[in-house]
């Protein structure tokens, strides 16, 4: 429209802009109060570090996802990756003698190389991600069972450390927090996540203007499988061991996480910020409801409203906005 | 004139939050006649289109139909008033057939399924109002443009439309492709459709209008007749006048260095040993039809497809086959054809935009350098005079003419010297027009060498210093920019053609 003779006067603090650009934070902050008033177990610091340990994990895997996402792809694979990359770590220990921080940082890799194939498989085998990270969804699952033959392996010390405390701080929060700051300064301050912003918006315009569109990929995925390595480390720690069913069922979590969090599934737009708070709204509604009391049953029709509510809210927002 | 109105905006004004985009306009669509709406980019022409598609309801006057008040609340209610709009952006199922498209939403049935044979029929039938002759069973996704468009237009017509209003039909046809469709348009005339018409080129205004209604930063400013000379419309539409549409300024002395050498390239399909040079300071135009291949010859050189044979040098170094990053290294900036589609990440910030190109080599460390960037997108906005808010903005949100100086701007940043320019001038409006012609120049004149892919006639003849024309994928030959004329261009691209078609 044109801009110089019709421009719109400026106002200095415009609420409803901030909550329509907000709202998965103001929603956030709703629950919280209203669980407060609802049920005294809400606000008690056991109850709150709880909550910490267990978005820790959902929090972890969604960072990396928010990569894929903002680059314009998805990644089925996360919670088999990160089942994977525990048990292979727990192998490593165990079965292979390796010393217990290599067998941590052995896991690491394994999750790294599984995001690597990914990222290859789509780049440069031209399978649609959807497709690329289901088939790896089961073979990784495939061969978590292959490598515990269905049973939990015990985890080295190092990684179980990664499940404990520092004084009275538990490890998977201070990871979270570590995590996230990595997060987010790959994807605001570095070339590579600057170009999963142009990746997802346009690739073409991207290849055009003279990304590495492909190696750029085969990184982000690279990235999702190292994050969902370290949150299938986070998980075997707190248990001591590498389940064969663990973190079944999260990378669900994981997108519900960063769609909350403003994240577009056609590609170009998310932030660390944003999935955060979409991974704590996911884990304080269930964490709230537990409280109430309410079935693990009636839970999974909570949380599959949740993220209808949000994600159509920011549909309307954007259509409102460009119109 | 005795003729009522098929329809009349009368006094409409249009606001967006605090924004006015449309105030106090009056247009009307008199039957057998085009009306055409001229108009900048972000002059109000689309917002005025949606008020009579029923997409938009005006916040003050009124809409009549036939002479009487009507409110148009949604498309549909504006279908049942018989109008309807062929968009730039087709509204086609690509993967459907014809005689589904035409029919689409109205599909007859037989026993609950589709009756193919009656299908089949009335699309046909539908057809012939405007004499296309196509299979109905084509998907329409393997048609070109232009009949994808007279489907669309036959597909307006079977539900008895009298009114179509046209958005920049011609943005995308060839010059014979467009002689079709105004004839199409002067037949359509005959049977009293009114159309209300928008177009870039102000030449296919005489040629197929009747009155023109100019609108400038959403006013209203003038009724005049189609016949007015084109730089009378320029003035009306811009406010000021424009000395001189081509502004090219070529060197007094041509410099002999040879910047860009091409040699023998041949891609099988698309292009068959090519063989050019271009030197610093000139301007390049490649002429041809549609298909000629001159977009993938541009592509080829900018890296962004590989070729089968023969070689592209800049300043003397051979750049290797499909390596757009070696391309711009070597001082190549590519301005590609579809500035949507391939040149700006939409959703992304004018500032994002221009940094692109320029992303990786001014970081240090793996870490953008944002303050730098933000300088230099900021003079180069400057510089290209890029109209918008603040630079932050999404890219989307500015006009047609704006985005593609932000294209332009990506490779100013990045000091390209070789600039690749597809169809530069797309889609753009005249003033921001002469603007990226004045960039040419200063271009040029600080050495740079420019190859110019247009199907504008006009521009080719105005902006280059030689011409060369394109035809089937082979060079047709050379032209000095003394030498050429529309008839000689012609002549060299189109020689055979008329016995293919």
């Amino acid at each position: 429209m044109s801009t110089t003779t019709l421009a719109p006067t400026r106002r200095s603090f415009d609420y409803k802009t901030f909550l329509a650009n907000n709202g998965a934070l103001v929603g956030l902050v709703v629950l919280c109060i209203a669980l407060v008033i609802a049920t005294p177990d809400f606000l008690t610091g056991q109850n709150l570090l709880n909550i910490g340990i267990q978005v820790s994990t959902v929090a972890v895997l969604a960072f990396g996802m928010t990569f894929v996402i903002v680059a314009g792809g998805i990644d089925l694979s996360v919670g088999a990756v990160a089942a994977l990359s525990a048990m292979a770590s727990g192998w490593f220990f165990v079965s292979a003698g390796l010393p217990g921080w290599m067998a941590l940082a052995g896991g690491l890799v394994v999750g790294l190389l599984a995001g690597v194939i990914n990222g290859a498989a789509n780049a440069y085998g031209k399978l649609p991600s959807f497709i690329a990270t289901l088939a790896m969804l089961s073979v990784a699952r495939g061969l978590t069972l292959v490598i515990s033959d269905g049973r939990p392996i015990k985890t080295a010390p190092e990684v179980s450390f990664l499940g404990g405390n520092i004084g009275p701080v538990p490890m998977p929060i201070v990871i979270l927090v570590l995590a996230a700051l990595v997060a987010s300064f790959i994807l605001n301050r570095t070339v590579l996540g600057r170009s999963m912003y142009a990746v997802g918006g346009n690739a073409e315009a991207a290849r055009l203007s003279g990304l590495p569109v492909k190696r750029i990929i085969v990184t982000v995925f690279a990235l999702a499988g190292l994050f969902a390595a370290l949150a299938g480390l986070l998980l075997a720690g707190r248990l001591d061991s590498a389940q064969p069913q663990a973190a079944a069922g999260y990378e669900l979590d994981a997108i519900a996480a960063v769609v909350i969090g403003g994240a577009s599934l056609s590609g170009g737009l998310g932030k660390i910020s944003g999935t955060f708070i979409g991974a704590l709204v996911l884990v304080v509604i269930r964490n709230g409801l537990n409280l109430l009391n309410v079935s693990s049953f009636w839970q999974q029709v909570v949380i599959g409203l949740v993220i209808a509510l949000a994600v159509g809210a920011d549909v309307l927002r954007r259509k409102t906005r460009n119109s | 004139m005795t003729v009522k109105p098929l329809i009349t905006l009368q006094n409409v004004t249009k606001t967006f939050g605090q924004v006015t985009v449309i105030q106090d306009v009056t247009v009307s669509v008199y039957p057998g006649q085009v009306q055409v709406l001229l108009g900048e980019n972000g002059a109000g022409k689309s917002t005025l289109i949606k008020m009579v598609a029923g997409v938009y309801q005006p916040d003050g006057g009124q809409i009549l139909v036939d002479g009487a008040v009507t409110s148009l609340p949604s498309t549909r209610a504006a279908e049942e008033h018989g109008i309807a709009t062929i968009h730039q952006e087709l509204n086609l199922v690509a993967t459907m057939s014809v005689a589904e498209n035409v029919m689409l939403g109205r599909m007859p049935t037989k026993l609950g399924m589709v009756d193919r044979k009656e299908l089949r029929r009335q699309a046909r039938a539908a057809l012939a109002l405007i004499g296309l002759e196509i299979d109905v069973d084509t998907p329409v996704g393997q048609l070109g443009i232009a009949r994808q468009q007279l489907v669309e237009i036959a597909k307006a017509l079977s539900i008895n439309a009298r009114v179509l209003i046209l958005d920049e039909p011609t943005a995308a046809l060839t010059r014979h492709e467009t002689q079709a469709l105004f004839a199409v348009m002067a037949d359509l005339r005959q049977r009293g459709v009114g159309m209300l018409f928008i177009s870039h080129h102000l030449d296919e205004i005489a040629e197929v209008g009747d009155t023109v209604t100019v609108i400038r930063d959403g006013h209203f400013i003038a009724e005049v007749p189609a016949s007015t000379p084109e730089d009378e419309l320029v003035k009306l539409m811009v406010g000021r006048s424009i000395e001189d549409q081509f502004p090219r300024r070529a060197d007094e002395t041509p410099a002999l260095t040879e910047v860009l050498t091409v040699t023998n390239l041949t891609s099988a399909g698309h292009f068959d040993d090519i063989s050019f040079t271009v030197r610093a300071g000139e301007v390049l135009g490649i002429a041809g039809l549609v298909g000629a291949g001159r977009t993938e010859l541009i592509r080829a050189i900018a890296g962004a497809d590989k070729y089968d044979t023969g070689s592209v040098t800049v300043r003397g170094a051979q750049l290797p086959k499909g390596d757009i990053q070696a391309a711009i290294r070597a001082g190549i900036g590519h301005v590609p054809e579809d500035r949507k589609g391939q040149g700006l990440v939409l959703d992304a910030s004018v500032n994002d935009n221009l940094g692109y190109a320029t992303l990786a080599s001014s970081a240090k460390l793996g870490l953008a350098d944002f303050t730098g960037q933000r300088r230099r997108a900021e003079a180069v906005a400057e510089k290209l005079r890029i109209r918008m808010h603040t630079i932050d903005q999404p890219i989307r949100s500015l006009s047609g003419g704006n985005q593609q100086k932000a294209v332009f701007g990506r490779w100013i940043i990045a000091a390209s010297t070789v600039l690749l320019l597809d169809e530069p001038t797309r889609g753009v409006d005249v003033g921001a027009k002469v603007e990226i012609y004045e960039l040419m120049n200063s271009i040029t004149a600080a050495g740079g060498a420019i190859v110019m892919v247009s199907s504008e006639l006009p521009e080719i003849l105005g902006m280059s210093d030689r011409i060369l024309v394109m035809r089937d994928g082979r060079l047709a030959g050379e032209l000095s920019a003394a030498d050429a004329t529309q008839d000689t261009v012609m002549t060299l691209a189109a020689r055979d053609v008329a016995a293919q078609r």
